[in-house]
């Protein structure tokens, strides 16, 4: 294989890993903000044991994505040189702000959200959480800042020519609200959230069914069952919105998405089917005029297919068809689930449908499987630019770097990363099998309370 | 040397050597405490040397990532060149970073014997080479690396292992176990803490040779930063700060102002840095053997608007993260007490 496979697979391969922790972070910061919210106001114990609990599996998922974000952040200049010098200049004020505002913040405080229980006040602990869920949001906000500016650059021009050509920012926030920049971020927080809550929704579910600590588990579902239906519903929203954007900033790659070769007025909407590259044509279930109603909101004009794009200015149809068709799939899955979700508990026999709390326990693949899916036909869809409009992806690579070495880093990385996800999965397991601790219901340190006369909500 | 005028550049230069210095200072007792992990085989004391370290580690470890994110945004062709030319070598930095900050958190959570061995030798290899490539690589851009005339690193992977850049990685795993023993010992009590106290003080000793022979190594074998010493006497004045810092080290321990020994380590990491980033000025690396190929902070910088906006985002921001950083250190003052959250 060469340079440029062996980096994209290596670059590809190990944001998908990191990926797989920074959601959860986020959403779990936002179920621990209310939480510990809850806490505070009502003075339940239960509350105080959720978050206890809850903070130890954040904290899990938090180290694996730090260890695992520093390697995205020397990949840039590892195995993409060219790229750093030529965005460097555009990056470095959106990189500043992320390091400073969002890293230190979320670290800082993380110290006091997780050994500062016994050290500070209720409130000053709260106010830590908080911090660590805002911090969390603001390194989403400022690489999704990045990444946007890689699919719709904006407020920049290019100086010098050739090898020495790069762009240098023109109009700061311009550059920050780039257009597709509001839409990616909300779509990207939404299925933040989602992941965050599925989790929590999960692990209820398998104490509900294995009948091990109810009460917990109950207080955690009427919690995280609330955010995943907002999640949910908001993550509809921000996905037709990102889909028009997609379709009047990036239309090749909506023509992708949707394996559309041809620029036909009443556009169907694919349902379900496949690609046949070799005969540029689509099998599918269509929805008729479906596809322009979405993009255009009306059923007639036109969605403008690959054929208006010259063969090497397409991105590979096949994975970007199925990668998006994953993702919607996923994300309608959990709304369902959501609102099946939603539905028994308000009637209350959720307890007792067996078969749901299973759908249930799974439930927490849901988001994961739809965040990796919409990421990869995000990239995936940009191709062949690195850059959109700007740069080629094989023009950002290094010069120096050979296959030899980018395949012993990517053998390492694979080593690395398999045996990180074993023992992550096998820590996970055991937090859950272990439950939370019954002394976790008494508060203890300074942030000791009268105890009230009820234990549960 | 000039005096150089202050404009944006020369300030980057100065701020990201204050971050790569925070990082030394901060995840240098880290790597410190991690490097010197293995030396008691009571599980007890080891859990105490990392709760030790346990709320601040990763805090630490942020200035390392805002340090590469500044170098990226102020002088991206160094930070391609570097990460690039440097690829190897970086990629084994990255797999002990992680295997280090994964068996702290990992290590503590089940009681098996071999498992705790495991976690503890990675948590202590991945301490060592840590440090050892992070000297190595500066290192390296002091004694100057090959450049070509478009700017890119032209050696080899084998070729930045030298006897120099080796020595300053010696050096770096002889500074942090220092660093990280008198930070223990501040932290700890009892058999523990008269134990890190005997090791700081072997630490020290080890440094100092370290040190000498460093000097020694650079005065006579690295010409371009002996003729700079030479033009410029006053650079003494930052090296004998320096053995000032150092010797002070026992004699705070004798009058028992733990803090105090650890302030003073500090100081000393804080000159070094000085002295190799007035040495290094105005390059950020030095081409060696065509130094007109040198990367500097002009030739290799974003543009003014970027710079400028950046220092914006820093003036708003530093403030901020310098007021929580000490008030979390000092919420988390006094002796390691373990809880139910330790590690």
């Amino acid at each position: 294989m060469d340079v440029l496979t062996l980096s994209r697979i290596q670059f590809g391969g190990t944001i998908a890993f990191h990926y797989l922790y920074p959601p959860l972070s986020i959403g779990l910061g936002v179920l621990l903000v209310i939480m510990e919210g809850l806490w505070l106001r009502t003075g339940l114990p239960i509350y105080h044991q959720l978050a206890r609990f809850w903070t130890k599996v954040f904290a899990l998922t938090f180290a694996i994505g730090v260890a695992t974000g520093i390697v995205m952040e020397f990949e840039f200049g590892t195995n993409w040189a060219a790229y750093s010098r030529f965005v460097g200049d555009v990056f470095g004020s959106a990189l500043a702000a992320e390091g400073i505002f969002a890293f230190f913040l979320e670290s800082g405080f993380l110290a006091l959200l997780l050994f500062g229980w016994d050290r500070v006040g209720r409130k000053l602990h709260f106010f830590a959480t908080c911090m660590v869920c805002l911090g969390a949001h603001f390194s989403a906000v400022w690489i999704v800042v990045a990444n946007s500016w890689m699919q719709t650059p904006a407020g920049y021009h290019i100086v010098g020519e050739g090898l020495h050509a790069r762009a240098e920012i023109t109009d700061f926030w311009a550059l920050v609200f780039n257009p597709s920049m509001l839409e990616r971020l909300s779509h990207t927080l939404c299925g933040a959230w989602q992941a965050g809550a599925f989790l929590a929704i999960s692990v209820s579910a398998w104490y509900l069914l294995r009948q091990k600590h109810q009460a917990f588990a109950h207080a955690t579902l009427r919690v995280a069952l609330a955010v995943a239906l907002v999640a949910s519903f908001l993550q509809l929203a921000t996905g037709h919105i990102s889909a028009q954007g997609v379709g009047k900033n990036q239309p090749a790659k909506l023509a992708a998405f949707e394996g559309l070769y041809e620029t036909v007025s009443n556009t169907p909407l694919v349902l379900i089917g496949w690609v046949d590259e070799k005969n540029e044509t689509t099998h599918a279930l269509m929805l008729p005029s479906g596809l322009s109603f979405l993009d255009h909101n009306d059923f007639h004009t036109p969605v403008t297919g690959l054929d208006q794009f010259k063969p090497e200015d397409r991105p590979p149809v096949t994975p970007c068809f199925i990668f998006f068709h994953g993702m919607v799939f996923a994300g309608m899955a959990t709304i369902l689930i959501a609102l099946l979700g939603c539905f028994y508990w308000w009637r209350g026999t959720l307890d007792q449908t067996r078969w749901l709390l299973w759908v249930l326990v799974f439930s927490v693949l849901g988001p994961q499987i739809a965040n990796q899916c919409g990421w990869f036909a995000a990239e995936v869809g940009r191709q062949p630019w690195l850059v959109y409009g700007l740069m080629r992806t094989p023009a950002g690579l290094s010069a120096v770097v050979q296959a030899n070495v980018v395949l012993a880093s990517l053998i390492l990385f694979s080593f690395i990363y398999f045996l990180l996800f074993a023992v992550f999965i096998y820590l996970l397991n055991d937090k859950i099998q272990h439950g939370p601790h019954d002394e976790d219901l008494i508060p203890t340190g300074k942030l000791a309370l009268p105890t009230p006369d009820r234990l549960t909500p | 040397m000039n005096v150089p005028h202050l404009d944006l550049n020369t300030i980057w230069f100065a701020l990201v050597g204050v971050l790569f210095t925070g990082y030394a200072m901060l995840d240098g007792f880290d790597l410190g405490i991690g490097a010197l992990h293995l030396f008691t085989k009571d599980d007890a004391e080891r859990r105490v040397m990392l709760n030790a370290i346990g709320p601040v580690w990763d805090g630490n470890e942020v200035w390392l990532v805002t340090g590469g994110g500044a170098l990226f945004a102020a002088f991206p062709n160094v930070y391609a060149t570097v990460f690039s030319g440097f690829y190897l070598a970086f990629m084994l930095l990255l797999a002990s970073l992680i295997f280090r900050a994964v068996a702290i958190e990992f290590r503590s959570k089940q009681p098996m014997y071999w498992w705790r061995q495991t976690w503890d030798i990675s948590f202590a290899a991945g301490s060592v080479l840590s440090s050892l490539l992070i000297g190595v690589a500066l290192g390296n851009l002091a004694w100057g690396i090959p450049i070509d005339e478009r700017g890119e690193f032209a050696g080899s992977f084998l070729g930045l292992l030298k006897p120099y850049p080796l020595l300053i990685g010696i050096t770096t795993v002889a500074l942090f176990m220092m660093h990280g023993a008198i930070y223990g010992a501040m932290k700890t009590e009892g058999h523990l803490h008269h134990k890190l106290r005997r090791w700081a003080m072997n630490c020290i000793i080890a440094f100092v040779i370290c040190a000498v022979t460093t000097t020694m190594a650079t005065l006579l074998y690295v010409p371009h930063i002996a003729a700079r010493v030479r033009e410029n006497p006053w650079l003494f004045s930052i090296a004998l700060a320096n053995m000032l810092a150092i010797a002070n080290i026992p004699r705070e321990f004798h009058y028992r102002r733990d803090w105090l020994a650890f302030l003073s380590s500090c100081g000393a990491i804080i000159t070094l840095m000085l002295l190799f980033g007035v040495n290094q000025f105005p390059n950020l690396v030095y081409s060696q053997p065509d130094p007109a190929h040198s990367l500097t902070i002009y030739n290799a910088a974003s543009s003014q608007k970027t710079l400028g906006i950046m220092l914006i985002i820093a003036i708003i921001g530093i403030p901020i993260v310098l007021a929580y950083t000490v008030s979390i250190y000092w919420i988390f003052r006094g002796k390691v007490k373990m809880d139910r959250m330790s590690y």
